[in-house]
């Protein structure tokens, strides 16, 4: 006993470095647990075509390029599709951490649109436990084709489309985040009766982390109201995003020829099993329009 | 046996209060990348540091999450690529001072310090040495430094896809008003 003591003794006095060393650390107090959110939940503010929870920080204004080609099979005449292009350009920005507002224009029923995103909800641990981020997503179109090209001279009203999505994102671990995405779609005028005016229905996507700088994604849209499912397929898209700092690429291919809420999700048409398949990307480039104010000069 | 019991509980209990202890929560940490393509800059104002200055011991307990940068996609991918800040949340270094003996801590003015210690950033441990300077006024003691860090010796790497943006070695700065510990 008297042996243990004194080796105990000494190895005190050994280890006294580390002791005080650690003595000196427990000084900081860490205070108060502190709520840490849960960021990078994706790489940009789409998972493929539809919307992701992401939103551009404050003071932060993304520029996206969106392009797609036609379906793969109209064969070497169309150079697999590669001589056809739907396009939007539009611009989102960060006027707080939580509030986003955007503008673009899509040449796919040369579409107008202004959107809203709006995050609620925002995942954390720590002193506030959140599970979920939760944001919502609202867009109006202005489908602006020419009264020749319609053969109607349409009202500005019967032109409005609108899309309200609720989007409901975990972050289960760094690399796998899901999303759910109820939708609501409401056209001011659809093409035939048969058409439904409000077409409700489920998105569903994920990302899956390959690396730091690169993820696998996937989204599917499932139409609930039967009116429209007749004859308009449910859109399926599978992306791959290239993340390179203040860039990202994301390249997909989908059987999706609308690019807003509003074209894709009730008016799909091309058949993945027959291989109505495009291939498209999404460029976004992020620029800082608001420092910090520790950036302040 | 009761003999013995009562120097291990003087050892015990008298090395805590051995010295003068000096602290600060909220101390300055800057760090510089300049690489071709891109220069970044962050800053952390809410650094933990603590120094007695009776033995030489000087600690740092960094947060990686307050690290603000100039652009909010950094900081993300800081937090989220590089240091996994959710894996790693802090930095630490354990350190003593090597030249205790130029460094009169009662008297006023500047002096030239040497302080060699284990550095830890994400979940890696290097020996580092840093030459600073302890600027002594009346109950405050400055100390400031700045060395380089090698990302590669802490185990972060930068992938080809963003070769030039990021320099392989950093530029460290850290500046420190310490007070002395109120008992």
């Amino acid at each position: 006993m008297k042996k243990i003591l004194i080796i105990f003794a000494f190895s005190l006095c050994f280890s006294g470095e580390v002791f005080s060393q650690n003595n000196l650390m427990n000084l900081f107090d860490n205070g108060p647990q502190q709520t840490i959110y849960t960021q990078a939940s994706f790489k940009t503010t789409r998972i493929v075509l539809g919307q992701s929870v992401e939103s551009p920080a404050k003071g932060d204004l993304i520029f996206v390029i969106q392009h797609h080609f036609g379906y793969i099979n109209q064969g070497p005449y169309q150079f697999f599709g590669m001589d056809l292009a739907t396009i939007r350009l539009g611009f989102e920005y960060g006027l707080t951490n939580w509030l986003q507002v955007g503008v673009g224009h899509s040449s796919f029923g040369k579409t107008y649109d202004g959107s809203l995103k709006a995050k609620i909800l925002r995942q954390s641990t720590g002193k506030r436990v959140m599970p979920i981020t939760l944001s919502y997503f609202g867009s109006v179109g202005i489908n602006t084709l020419h009264p020749r090209v319609l053969a109607v001279n349409y009202y500005l009203s019967n032109r409005l489309t609108f899309l309200n999505q609720v989007l409901i994102a975990r972050k289960f671990s760094p690399s796998l985040t899901l999303q759910l995405t109820p939708s609501l779609v409401h056209r001011n005028l659809v093409a035939t009766s048969t058409n439904d005016n409000n077409v409700f229905a489920m998105g569903t996507g994920g990302r899956f982390k390959l690396s730091n700088h690169t993820t696998i994604n996937l989204e599917y849209y499932y139409i609930l109201s039967q009116q429209t499912a007749a004859n308009y397929k449910n859109s399926l898209s599978i992306g791959f995003d290239i993340e390179t700092g203040g860039h990202v690429f994301q390249l997909y291919v989908s059987n999706s020829e609308g690019i807003i809420g509003q074209n894709f999700i009730p008016g799909t048409t091309g058949n993945w099993l027959k291989g109505d398949i495009l291939f498209g990307f999404n460029l976004t480039r992020t620029f800082v329009i608001k420092k910090p104010k520790q950036f302040d000069k | 046996m009761k003999r013995l019991l009562i120097p291990v509980f003087i050892i015990l209990f008298a090395l805590p209060s051995f010295g003068q202890r000096f602290i600060t929560k909220t101390g300055n940490i800057s760090f510089f990348s300049d690489a071709p393509l891109e220069k970044i800059e962050a800053k952390n104002d809410q650094v933990n540091c603590a120094l007695d200055t009776q033995s030489g011991f000087f600690v740092v307990q960094v947060l990686m999450r307050s690290f603000v940068f100039e652009k909010a996609l950094m900081q993300e991918h800081f937090n989220e690529e590089y240091v996994e800040s959710d894996r790693y949340p802090t930095a630490v270094f354990k350190g003593k001072v090597q030249n205790m003996q130029q460094i009169n801590f009662s008297k006023p003015g500047t002096y030239p310090a040497v302080i060699v210690g284990q550095m830890t950033i994400h979940g890696h441990t290097q020996q580092v040495k840093a030459t600073g300077s302890f600027t002594i006024s009346k109950d405050l003691i400055n100390a400031s430094a700045k060395f380089p860090i090698k990302l590669a010796n802490y185990g972060i790497s930068i992938p080809s896809i963003v070769a030039g943006k990021i320099a392989d070695e950093l530029e460290i700065n850290t500046d420190f008003q310490l007070k002395p510990l109120k008992h």
